[in-house]
């Protein structure tokens, strides 16, 4: 936003600028005026696109391999990791990736949720990340399924069923989705066209995420609207790149140690036997980032309600800016809502953990508990909130807190007295 | 204050457990035998004995039952495996007769296996396999350590966790008791035991000798290019640490310009 008035230096710039204005896009970029004080909570959306970018990039790779036929998909997946020059690291690549895209977009998500970050006038930037999120799920779901072991087949077959509680057209719909009358050949083909498809979705709603933070520009830390460009704020590039590059690089390592030293700890075993329609694994459970929400989905002993109630946590997200009735933004400033924050943070965690535990006695009590919680945190907390919460004093700019070292909130206080 | 730091406690005792926690590996209820596998750990290799020994108990002991589909000759001379010389490769395919064709004349016929040849199955089909075996299908061997939870040390406590079955437990007939199978119940007699085999290498064949070497050889079938990973990831992992020394004193310096302002 800061200069729509870029001129290229050469002349077959000017040309080219002036019928596709390429060039310009990539000054705004680079001078986008970015506030100084992010954090590194904030590098996330690069290591993001990153993400995003590997998962592409090694699937289509892996697409040139892959044979997706409900009696080759096991063996045509053996054959990459034993006979595919280097086919053993990019399907290692691809398949801890999507874990470490789902790490990367919990943090995300998170960040926003404890600096307000979708907080008008941020409210279509999160809803299109909730939009990618859930599309994320979709992805990785049926990205599960195509190896075809025992827990895709599995895992697909719960899923899909979930479809069945709608009264009704529910049988129907669930024939439609499998394109018969069990998980078959016939699904693994459509779930394999539409993991190829939903990637490329999500690039595009990517590009109108960034497109929507770039109207009003990054939120920050202490969550106030600064003057762009002003001494708060640097340009994107260098200052956000390099520090963007270290954060990927510290990111990378860690990806990098479970691709090549533990790379199937974040599957299941059973995915290594080929998927047999007459053996039910003892326990099906789903991939590890999906767990809060088959925790929620088995809490409820109905099935319809389980599908609603995990279906309304992800709704209650997505309706999440006008649940909050806070004006402030940061919870640096919210002393009362950075306490349920982190309630809310142990609850997610330990709908987790009860999502992988078998579904009776305390487990289940212990999940309906925290599911409870979850939309108590977002129908009931977070309205009432932002009534009764006594917010500390926001600062005037952000470069009194940054040039005091950290001390946020002590500073805040005295530019308040100021 | 305080709560919030209760609450960070157990935010952090949380992740302790999420991440300590056995529990997400649903198997039986008594702990694996461990081994200090030679391929385990940041720069792991395999032994190369140890592979080619237990791809003799293999070829010897379990073939007679389990398929291993996902194998070819050729794998037992590549690089990072029991690296058999070509001679030693070609003379094992050729020990076994291998269903080829059709020829010119529309006829399948068998022919001496190549290297290039995948495994020979003990049964023509599923169905057979069961036939043969009171109903119970012996799984392929080819991932099986990546198939079960507990990986390498589980196969090896089951192959070393006969025993008497405790005087109240009841069994079929054509049914084994096992310490570490789930519900230690199997349908495999025990496969290996003292001196069952003799070793080419002349090491003692005792049973843990025996179960250990074919667990090795099972690991490396399920995980060819584990060497070249471990390997790989070292240089990798290095190489990042390096990038990312570099690129932290570029971000420092660059910094230094806002940080410098009043």
């Amino acid at each position: 936003m800061s200069d729509h008035n870029y001129v290229p230096e050469s002349k077959v710039g000017k040309w080219f600028n002036d019928r596709l204005p390429l060039l310009s896009l990539g000054a705004h970029l680079r001078e986008y005026p970015t506030p100084k004080n992010l954090n590194y909570w904030w590098t996330f959306g690069g290591i993001l696109t990153f993400c995003l970018i590997t998962q592409i990039v090694t699937g289509i790779v892996l697409a040139m391999h892959y044979v997706a036929h409900a009696d080759l998909a096991f063996e045509s997946v053996e054959k990459i990791m034993r006979d595919v020059n280097y086919g053993w690291l990019i399907r290692y690549i691809h398949s801890n990736g999507a874990s470490m895209f789902f790490l990367a977009v919990y943090i995300h998500i998170f960040r926003s949720l404890f600096y307000g970050s979708y907080k008008s006038p941020r409210e279509l930037i999160w809803i299109i990340g909730m939009i990618i999120y859930i599309l994320m799920m979709a992805a990785a779901f049926m990205g599960y399924v195509l190896p075809w072991g025992q827990m895709s087949f599995w895992g697909a077959t719960v899923i899909t069923n979930l479809f069945s509680a709608i009264p009704l057209v529910g049988e129907s719909i669930v024939t439609w989705l499998w394109g018969g009358y069990s998980v078959d050949n016939p699904t693994l083909n459509r779930f394999f066209s539409l993991h190829y498809l939903i990637p490329f979705l999500i690039l595009g709603l990517v590009v109108l995420h960034i497109w929507a933070l770039h109207v009003p520009g990054n939120n920050n830390p202490v969550g106030i609207d600064i003057k762009k460009p002003s001494k708060d704020t640097v340009p994107f590039h260098p200052y956000i790149t390099v520090k963007d590059i270290f954060a990927l690089l510290m990111f990378m390592i860690i990806f990098a140690g479970f691709v090549f030293f533990s790379p199937n700890v974040l599957g299941h075993s059973d995915n290594y036997i080929p998927a047999n329609p007459m053996v039910t694994p003892a326990h099906i459970v789903p991939e590890w980032y999906l767990l809060p929400f088959y925790a929620i989905l088995r809490s409820v002993p109905d099935k319809l309600g389980g599908v609603l109630l995990m279906f309304g946590a992800l709704f209650v997200l997505i309706i999440l800016p006008w649940l909050d009735t806070s004006k402030i933004r940061s919870a640096v400033f919210r002393p009362l809502y950075r306490q349920f924050f982190w309630i809310l943070v142990i609850d997610v965690l330990a709908l987790g953990y009860l999502g992988a535990m078998p579904a009776e006695g305390t487990y289940l009590f212990l999940a309906r508990v925290s599911t409870v919680y979850y939309f108590l945190h977002f129908l009931v907390i977070l309205p009432v909130l932002g009534f009764l919460e006594k917010t500390d004093p926001l600062p005037a700019s952000i470069s009194e807190p940054v040039l005091t070292g950290g001390l946020s909130t002590s500073a805040a206080k005295s530019d308040d007295i100021k | 204050m305080t709560l919030n730091r209760l609450i960070k406690l157990t935010l952090s005792i949380l992740f302790v457990v999420l991440f300590s926690s056995k529990s997400f590996a649903a198997g039986s209820n008594i702990e694996n035998l461990k081994v200090d596998w030679s391929f385990a750990g940041i720069t792991g290799k395999f032994d190369r004995s140890s592979l080619q020994r237990g791809y003799q108990v293999y070829k010897e002991v379990c073939a007679s039952c389990h398929s291993m589909q996902y194998l070819s000759f050729r794998n037992l001379g590549e690089k990072g495996g029991p690296e058999f010389s070509e001679e030693e490769v070609k003379a094992i395919a050729a020990g076994y007769e291998v269903n080829d064709g059709p020829n010119s004349d529309g006829e399948m016929f068998t022919r001496p296996g190549r290297a290039s040849d995948k495994f020979v199955k003990p049964y023509p089909n599923v169905n057979a396999a069961m036939a043969a075996n009171g109903g119970a299908y012996p799984p392929d061997l080819s991932v099986i350590v990546k198939a079960r939870s507990g990986g390498a040390n589980y196969i090896y406590s089951l192959l070393m966790g006969y025993e008497e079955k405790p005087a109240d437990f009841v069994l079929d007939e054509g049914v084994y008791y096992n310490k570490y199978m789930e519900g230690n119940k199997i349908k495999m007699p025990a496969p290996l035991s003292d001196d069952l085999i003799e070793y080419s290498d002349g090491t003692k064949a005792s049973l843990d000798q025996l179960s250990k070497d074919v667990t090795t050889f099972l690991t490396w079938a399920a995980e060819p290019h584990l060497e070249a990973r471990h390997k790989t990831g070292t240089k990798v992992i290095i190489y990042l640490i390096l990038l990312a020394t570099l690129v932290y004193f570029s971000m420092k310096k660059i910094w230094l310009r806002v940080d410098s302002e009043k």
